[in-house]
């Protein structure tokens, strides 16, 4: 009888790319309901227009790339792409913005490279900062928390009607930055976007994307190195720079860490391996990295928050990390800090 | 002692481990086949060599085959029977092919041959113990089959401080070692104890998973009061691997390309320490081994103890094998084992354990998807590799950075392929980029070596080019310098300058008359030659007068030499002889020439006349007379020549091995070997 011939291991385990992605989803429910708690309905319509984007993009290129379609959407990819796309961008964004953003992640930020797992840099990251250099007003501003109702976000969303007047305004961050007479503590008490410890409402949001990381790192789905490197990195540039609560503050680390897309960056969007470093070590300076350029951006950059552009940055410089953070191979007595031009 | 320090190595996982399976039945016996098929090579290194002959009666445990090299192992008859057949048989390999074997028919007599017991293991010299265990074809139990005692003398200049006696068995599925150690703690620990008296270790540590309580007491007992220490590991793949284990065991790490014993270190897997003990006091050679029968497929999953050569088919059906059920049938555990392709295969001093599972048991890995980078693999590597950018070097065939990222560290223990998210067959990935590597290296090292050969002919070329030229210009000169003489001496004829230049003494008239005589003679070839073409009556009366001329000429000339003694005897017994000659290549030619009778009868005479002026020369001269006898340069020696043939042989061989792409380094080496030593034998019996 001829039996097959299998090469080693013939065991395997239970861990899938579809199952990692699941959780991934199932991680940013808090964030997502702690949205839909502040804004109303008007995120989760942003979730179900970026979902629908991603998926009908990505089944397009496939089918154009002749890949089986079927197979690739199955991994999920898109709809974490989509997801983080509707978490970072704001809430009352028109719908053409989050189709723009949600296209160019799609098209430009994976596909243009191969898709799944070629891409050098965060695709939801690209998609943003695409929208964020194009259209920096809607950008720019958040709503004061206010929950929408269902008609009155479609309406809003799809342009048929506008919310009241003053329901947008600039963000914690953008009116730190732009302040030059108030003292914090005046700000917290007479700009209604600051809240007890960061922005207002942002610091909920930020809290629950922290849940929602401390849930993937219990379910190892990644290290601990990049998300720490980004918070630890950022909470020592912010306090090594902090000036006081007078007018020319700089904010406060908490401020800093509860603000803005902090948790959402250290926690989904960091630790995305594909675009990220490969050792640990390579993922502690990438998250370090992250966590630097992101205080500088914030504090002396032209924009209010900077974790979409150091994100895309030190994806830059991945490639230059892993060849300088090899771990020690076993039996070696250091590790290789060089690396060979292919003959 | 199980509190002792542990380290742990970076990596691993925690696969299920389904020891369970096969772990709760006592070892058992299989019923005797009928044929056994033993492989020459079951071990690392150079295949044994044959020393039964078909049809020959072997007993159990006599030698059938014995090392042939350094790294190898000899054979012995597992049962008594007849040799049926030698050549290619199955064999448990993962491509499927025959490899050379020797068959035994048994006789179901199962009878022993002369074994040489011995009480007490303590009153053998360390060198009496190594060559036990050489001559008892141990070679490692565990599953690389190293043969154990060159394992043991591999750096005969380091001293061994710690001997590692491996009982991790970490493989999901495999309880061989597990029931060997529950079983057999006793002969264990003799084993060990034969072991220590022969490397005299510091420290003596048994490491043992602690997914094996049973296992950890009863060696526990065996133990007494020596001072070994026991460890008890965390359960963790590959915790039984030989680097991992040292490193739990003493922090160490051996060095990447070295051995255990560079860092003076040692390490047998348990079961081949009870092959030690069964040599070395029962006297019994290694004919059977330990082995795990398991998977869903089989009805009554257990450890047996077979002998090698027995069929694994016949193995599975004594377990319950359901054919219809088994997905694959594998020779190791489910991690490292490979596939074999048949039932007819037979077992192997390097097989601990045969899987066979269902479908659903070991399902096949989903199609694979694209590297998401995540990390997974580098997480659980053993060896602190980065499996995924290994995999996309594979992926690229940049074998510069394969080698960079040291490729050559995997012990392709497929943790890194057990976790993937992509399910990618990462081993394979590794496999084959490491067999390229080394084909091309062997391809790199043909061309250079064929490069220096050629480098070395064209340089030979070169040198005689050279030579020829140095030489053609010597001729010159000399010709330029004889023309020079000539002019000197105007009336000289050309043939003449050799002879003019020569001091031979000569008066001006015998030069004269030797001139004639020779010239004559020149003639009369010239006319003989025309004679042989074309003959015609006017030719044959011309060459008879020009024959009368020549004659004429040499006789005034002969009797003008005697006359002359400066000349000496030498010199005219050196013209008789050249005189001689001519007249013999006369003859020939006008035989071949097919020259009429008279003229061959003339000729026939002169040759007869030279002959007697040669004589007659002879004696005039004070040498002795030749040997008539026809001899040998050099006396024929026997051994020489047996020598020189033996070059040849081995010079042959090494050439068509070396045309043969597909052969492998040792063989090649071997080849070398004998081709050097050959040389050295011939070389040092010309000196003597």
């Amino acid at each position: 009888m001829a039996l097959p011939r299998i090469t080693s291991p013939h065991a395997t385990g239970s861990n899938r790319t579809r199952r990692i992605m699941q959780q991934v989803l199932v991680a940013t429910l808090p964030g997502l309901l702690t949205l839909t708690w502040l804004y109303g309905f008007a995120p989760l319509i942003n979730l179900l227009l970026a979902s629908a984007t991603a998926l009908g993009l990505e089944a397009a290129v496939l089918h154009l790339r002749q890949r089986p379609v079927g197979f690739f959407l199955n991994d999920c990819s898109a709809l974490v792409t989509a997801m983080l796309l509707a978490l970072a961008l704001p809430p009352q964004s028109p719908w053409w913005l989050t189709l723009t953003a949600c296209g160019f992640a799609i098209l430009f930020g994976k596909h243009v490279y191969g898709g799944l797992g070629q891409n050098p840099f965060n695709p939801a990251m690209v998609g943003y900062v695409v929208a964020l250099v194009s259209f920096p007003v809607e950008m720019t501003a958040w709503p004061v928390p206010h929950v929408v109702g269902l008609t009155e976000g479609i309406q809003h969303i799809f342009g048929i009607a506008s919310l009241p007047d003053g329901w947008s305004q600039a963000t914690a961050l953008d009116a730190l930055k732009t302040n030059r007479s108030l003292t914090m503590d005046e700000l917290r008490v007479q700009n209604p976007a600051f809240g007890h410890l960061g922005s207002r409402g942002a610091e909920w949001v930020n809290l629950a994307f922290l849940a929602g990381g401390l849930f993937m790192l219990r379910r190892r789905l990644f290290g601990w190195h990049a998300p720490a490197g980004m918070l630890g990195a950022l909470f020592v540039m912010s306090l090594l720079f902090w000036n006081g609560s007078d007018s020319d503050s700089n904010g406060s680390p908490l401020f800093h860490l509860l603000s803005g897309a902090t948790m959402l960056g250290a926690f989904f969007i960091v630790t995305d391996p594909v675009s990220g470093a490969t050792s640990n070590q390579g993922r502690l300076i990438f998250g370090i990295g992250v966590g630097i350029l992101v205080y500088v951006i914030r504090t002396w950059g032209g924009y209010p928050d900077g974790v979409a552009f150091a994100v895309l940055l030190m994806n830059l410089a991945a490639p230059t990390i892993d060849y300088f953070s090899r771990p020690r191979t076993y039996g070696h007595r250091k590790a290789e800090r060089s690396f060979k031009v292919g003959g | 002692m199980s509190e002792a320090k542990l380290w742990e190595f970076q990596g691993g996982i925690h696969p299920p481990e389904r020891k369970e399976l096969s772990n709760r039945t006592p070892i058992q016996r299989v019923p005797l086949p009928a044929r056994l098929i033993l492989p020459l090579g079951q071990h690392i290194g150079t295949p044994a060599e044959p020393i039964v002959t078909v049809g020959e009666r072997v007993l159990k445990g006599q030698p059938i085959a014995t090392a042939s090299g350094r790294v190898s192992a000899p054979l012995h008859a597992p049962t008594s029977g007849t040799v049926s057949f030698i050549g290619m048989q199955p064999y448990p390999h993962v491509s499927g092919l025959l490899a050379p074997a020797i068959v035994i028919d048994s006789d179901g007599l199962d009878e022993w041959t002369a074994l040489e017991p011995c009480a007490d293991h303590r009153s053998l010299e360390p060198a009496i113990l190594l060559e036990r265990i050489r001559q008892a074809g141990i070679s490692g139990l565990g599953g690389a089959g190293f043969p154990t005692a060159v394992k043991l003398t591999a750096r005969p200049q380091r001293k061994i401080h710690t001997l590692i006696v491996n009982g991790a068995e970490c493989e999901p599925y495999i309880t061989a070692d597990d029931r060997l150690m529950r079983e057999r703690a006793a002969e264990l620990i003799i084993g060990i104890d034969i072991l220590v008296q022969l490397i005299e270790p510091e420290q003596v540590l048994i490491g043992i998973e602690d997914n094996k309580p049973e296992a950890v007491a009863a060696v526990r007992a065996a133990l007494g009061e020596r001072s070994f220490g026991l460890r008890v590991l965390p359960t963790k793949y590959p915790s039984g691997g030989e680097r991992q284990l040292i490193e739990i065991l003493t922090g160490r790490q051996v060095p990447s390309g070295g051995l255990p014993a560079d860092i003076g270190m040692l390490c047998q897997n348990v079961g081949t320490c009870v092959a030690i003990h069964d040599t070395v006091l029962l006297g019994r050679p290694l004919i059977s081994r330990i082995v795990t029968l398991t998977g869903e497929a089989l009805a009554r999953p257990m450890n047996v103890e077979a002998l090698l050569g027995t069929p694994v088919g016949e193995l599975l059906a004594f377990a319950g094998l359901d054919e219809a059920r088994m997905d694959r049938l594998i020779m190791g555990g489910p991690m490292m084992g490979f596939t074999l392709s048949s039932l007819d295969v037979p077992l192997i001093k390097t097989a601990n354990c045969l899987l066979a599972p269902t479908r659903s048991e070991l399902p096949p890995p989903p199609p694979a998807l694209p590297c998401i980078r995540c990390g997974a693999c580098a997480d659980v590597c053993p060896a602190s590799l980065l499996p995924q950018q290994l995999h996309f070097f594979a992926l690229g065939r940049e074998h510069e950075q394969l080698r960079a990222y040291n490729l050559f560290d995997c012990i392709e223990c497929g943790a890194c392929a057990y976790v993937c998210p992509s399910s990618l067959p990462l081993v394979q990935y590794y496999r084959v980029a490491k067999a390229e590597i080394r084909e091309l290296e062997q391809k790199r090292h043909k061309a250079g070596h064929s490069r220096l050969r050629f480098e070395l002919r064209q340089e030979r070329l070169r040198k005689s080019e050279e030579q020829k030229e140095a030489e053609r210009r010597a001729r010159v000169e000399k010709a330029a310098r004889a023309r020079a003489v000539q002019a000197e001496s105007s009336s000289v004829p050309h043939q003449e300058t050799s002879l003019a230049s020569r001091p031979t003494g000569l008066s001006e008239h015998q030069k004269k008359l030797k001139i004639e005589a020779s010239m004559t003679q020149v003639a009369l070839k010239k006319a003989e030659k025309q004679l042989a073409v074309h003959p015609t009556a006017e030719l044959e009366a011309q060459v008879a007068e020009l024959r009368a001329a020549a004659e004429a000429a040499r006789k005034a000339l002969e009797a003008t030499t005697p006359a002359a003694p400066s000349a000496g005897n030498d010199t005219a017994l050196k013209k008789a002889k050249i005189e001689l000659a001519m007249r013999r290549t006369e003859l020939k030619k006008a035989e071949k020439a097919s020259v009429d009778d008279s003229e061959l009868a003339h000729l026939r005479e002169a040759l007869a006349d030279a002959k007697r002026a040669l004589h007659a020369a002879e004696e005039a001269s004070d040498r002795p007379a030749p040997q008539l006898v026809r001899i040998d340069k050099r006396p024929v020696d026997e051994k020489l020549r047996a020598l020189k043939t033996e070059l040849a042989f081995a010079r042959a061989d090494l050439r068509k091995l070396e045309r043969d792409e597909t052969i492998d380094p040792p063989v090649l080496e071997s080849a070398r070997t004998r081709l050097a030593e050959a040389e050295r034998r011939l070389a040092g019996y010309q000196s003597e």
